[in-house]
């Protein structure tokens, strides 16, 4: 005991003389073991289905490998493919109009595609950024064999299109698999001959546009769902709890339906023939000619995601609303405010935590939202999530997919990050 | 009550009543008059109608029946904040979202006041609290006793003439507690300020209050000023509920005036004043403050009744003995009495006798 109080300015330790610190960390290294081990098969199912897959999505927007690698499906066999081409480019550099030997090389690597049957995966790489580049690959791989020198001859007598230069321009940036133009095509840009970035024609500018419009749909919505959200999160904080209970029921009754029997219901109910048109002719507000077009545009796009997602703004509200004490906006009256500035200076302040939960919880899931504007918004009620879900699926351009998916994500971010910079994540109130 | 008259009563309750669902009356038929000034309490346990008068006079519920009156009007009809009535809550209230100068500026700004004279004045009441220093700081750096101090001076810097405060020291330790009731009482005397004040605590009760309320089932059992209402309980619950009480129960047997004869259901007989009693053969409860009981036969009237005692129990407590006796088939009769040098120490198993001054022990309601 003299021992230790002697020692008192220097390290502590316990009654048998080790280190205060290393006796702590050996007694808590077994807990925390034990803590480890129990959250492992979330942290193991977390980074694979979504470290993992993310990451994956990252890297196919700047790498893809058409137009340099062919994986043989049925061995695996990995080889590199115009390997003669990128010769040609590495020894010459950008805006250098294609010489004899480059076609040389072309027609070569021409050859090695027909053995490996693989130019369609090459045409299709090109196809990407230069339409109707496919079939020139697949008819000139198919005659591959014939081609004599001068192979430049030879190859524009097959189609004048392998003179054009901004074919040539692609095939360069294809040559390597690192590439930026999937994330310019992502924002409607493209590169001219010499490289340079510029907007591609105005008939063909898509991705901005819809970005635009999907960020305001998605504030629209926002604001839509805080608008209803806020009276109703309100009279379920204040009401009796048996008269609440009944009224969180409705407002989940959502949750527990199926997303497309909810947005069906929608479509009967706002449809030119649908419920709503029907009961306005019959009460002779409408005429029957001038039948009010609800759906199949952003107009059902809005109604129906606000109606779904109300609930994801309802609950943070609630639960920040619940235990406000009542006894605050009395104070605030008794001290002489009258009920609107006892509203807005006291009993909003406090529900700002769950308003900042309750827009970020929805302008997140309004901004990836697929399946209800896909099947109520019509065209032009579509949000870039369609268009996402289209080159994954329709037009197979997994990179550029993979970069507006990026960038949505990448918008994301810069908006959590200034909610935290401006409101403070802390502050956040789910529940 | 007769004391008071209703024309200069500064708060009138007349014929109030209220009911939350229609079916039972949480406030019965209240009547009381408050003259300017007046620190009044409302006392009574919890579930007994306190906080709803209060609520009531506040604004924030209105009376099923009866009416309100301030300063000699009638204010039902006039909405909580053009009242000016200052209100400290039992969990304080106190906007958690600004700081201790800026709770204090709300009820400055809702008034339209300037900036410099709001300075002044939430300076000017943060020292009466002794809070000077924390001007910038937010309710959750607090303590609980400076968060009080803070509702206290949020509630009084206005210049209310009423403050309303609903057991604002429940929530707080012993100590600080008896601190805290001296200053509120204080101040509210220095600004000669009328105070209704609520607690379901006697001791703060008896020590802070001009005058007290006790409620019981929506109704008050006895509105008196402390030692009054300590010393002469109008019926047995207020015997009860204030102070230490001995209860005997029994038949009255004879009124003489101010003094009757009781004879209680173990046979023994006792004088008692009535209090509460009407006739002969009318069930009483007898109630005697335990530091009135004497086992002294030399301080006791001649002729007067007394009753056998067991000595049970001997507690020594510092200033005071407790003693614990079997009388007349109870076993929880306490007698106090004080550490003097000349005082008897009762030991266990002892036989006393013990009587009492009639006019200490009161005939009420059985
Ligand atoms: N808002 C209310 N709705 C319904 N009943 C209430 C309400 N407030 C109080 N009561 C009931 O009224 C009675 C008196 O309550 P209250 O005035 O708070 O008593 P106290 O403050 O003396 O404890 C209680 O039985 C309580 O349940
Ligand atoms: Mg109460």
């Amino acid at each position: 005991m003299s021992d230790a109080m002697a020692n008192g300015q220097q390290m502590l330790t316990t009654a048998d003389g080790k280190p205060l610190k290393q006796a702590l960390a050996r007694a808590q290294s077994h807990a925390k073991r034990r803590a480890f081990l129990l959250v492992l098969p979330l942290l193991a199912f977390i980074l694979i289905t979504f470290v993992a897959p993310i990451g994956q999505m990252l890297k196919r927007s700047v790498h893809n490998d058409g137009f340099t690698m062919h994986t043989d499906i049925g061995s695996g066999v990995e080889t590199p493919i115009m390997v003669n081409l990128k010769g040609w480019f590495k020894a010459n550099p950008a805006g250098t109009s294609p010489d004899e030997p480059a076609y040389a090389a072309l027609a070569a690597d021409l050859v090695e595609l027909k053995r490996l049957r693989a130019p369609g995966q090459a045409g299709t790489r090109i196809n990407y950024e230069l339409s109707g580049s496919r079939s020139l690959f697949t008819k000139a791989a198919r005659k591959a064999d014939k081609l004599e020198p001068p192979y430049k001859q030879a190859l524009l007598d097959l189609d004048e299109d392998w003179g054009d230069p901004a074919l040539w321009r692609v095939m360069r940036d294809a040559s390597s698999a690192y590439t930026s133009n999937f994330y310019l095509a992502a924002m409607d840009r493209t590169r001219d001959l010499d490289g340079k970035v510029i907007m591609v024609n105005e008939n063909r500018q898509v991705y901005v546009k819809l970005f635009k419009r999907t960020l305001f749909l998605s504030l629209l919505i926002t604001f839509l769902t805080f608008v209803l959200a806020y009276p109703i999160a309100h009279l379920l904080a204040v009401l009796p709890l048996r008269h609440s209970n009944l009224l969180m029921i409705l407002v989940l009754l959502p949750f527990w339906t199926s997303l497309l029997v909810r947005t069906t219901s929608w479509m009967v109910l706002l449809q030119s023939q649908g419920v709503v048109n029907d009961t306005l002719v019959g009460m002779g507000i409408l005429g029957d000619e001038n039948r009010l077009q609800m759906m199949y545009n952003q107009l059902g796009t809005v109604i129906a995601m606000t109606h779904i997602l109300l609930p994801f703004m309802v609950l943070p509200l609630y639960s920040v609303m619940r235990p406000i004490n009542p006894s605050y906006v009395r104070a605030a009256r008794s001290l002489g405010a009258t009920s609107w500035t006892a509203f807005r200076r006291v009993y909003f302040p406090q529900t700002v935590p769950g308003i900042g939960a309750g827009a970020l919880l929805v302008f997140i899931l309004a901004v990836g939202y697929y399946i209800t504007p896909a099947l109520v918004g019509g065209a032009d009620g579509q949000l870039i999530s369609n268009l996402i879900a289209f080159h994954m699926q329709k037009s197979l351009n997994w990179s550029l997919a993979a970069a507006l998916a990026a960038l949505l994500l990448g918008g994301i971010l810069i908006l959590y990050w200034l909610y935290d910079r401006l409101v403070g994540i802390d502050n956040l109130k789910l529940g | 009550m007769a004391d008071h008259q209703t024309s200069d009563a500064f708060v009138a309750f007349e014929r109030v009543q209220k009911s939350y669902d229609g079916e039972t009356l949480v406030v019965k038929d209240l009547n009381l008059t408050m003259p300017k000034g007046e620190f009044l309490t409302m006392l009574g346990p919890s579930g007994s109608g306190k906080t709803t008068c209060l609520m009531m006079l506040a604004g924030f519920e209105t009376a099923t029946h009866g009416e309100i009156l301030l300063d000699g009007k009638p204010i039902n009809n006039i909405p909580p904040h053009k009242r000016g009535i200052g209100m400290v809550f039992q969990n304080y209230a106190l906007f958690p979202h600004m700081t201790v100068g800026e709770n204090l500026s709300f009820p400055l700004e809702v008034r339209g006041m300037g900036k410099s004279e709001r300075e002044e004045k939430i300076m000017r009441g943060l020292e009466r609290v002794q809070m000077g220093a924390f001007a910038n700081r937010r309710p959750s750096q607090l303590s609980g006793g400076q968060q009080q101090r803070i509702a206290l001076a949020r509630a009084l810097v206005f210049e209310p003439e009423l403050v309303l405060m609903d057991e604002p020291l429940g929530a707080l330790d012993k100590q600080l507690r008896e601190t805290l009731q001296f200053e509120i009482t204080h101040l509210a005397h220095e600004l000669g300020i009328t105070t209704v004040y609520v607690t379901h605590d006697q001791t703060e009760a008896l020590t802070m209050s001009d005058r007290v309320a006790v409620f019981d089932d929506g109704r008050i059992q006895q509105l008196a000023p402390p030692d009054k209402l300590y010393e002469e309980p109008m019926n047995s619950f207020v015997a009860q509920f204030i102070g230490e009480n001995n209860a005997l129960e029994g038949v009255v047997k004879e009124i003489k005036g101010d003094l009757c004869v009781v004879q209680l259901d173990s046979g023994e007989v006792i004088d008692a004043k009535p209090v509460n009693v009407n006739k002969v053969g009318d069930r009483t409860r007898v109630s005697i403050r335990p530091e009135r009981v004497e086992f002294n036969k030399s301080r006791l009237q001649e002729g007067a009744h007394t009753l056998k005692a067991e000595v049970l129990e001997f507690i020594y407590m510092g200033d005071i003995f407790r003693t614990r006796l079997r009388v007349a088939g109870i076993d929880d009769f306490i007698v106090k009495t004080r550490n003097a040098p000349d005082q008897e120490r009762l030991r266990p198993g002892q036989q006393i006798d013990i009587g009492w001054l009639p006019q200490d022990c009161r005939a009420l309601d059985a």
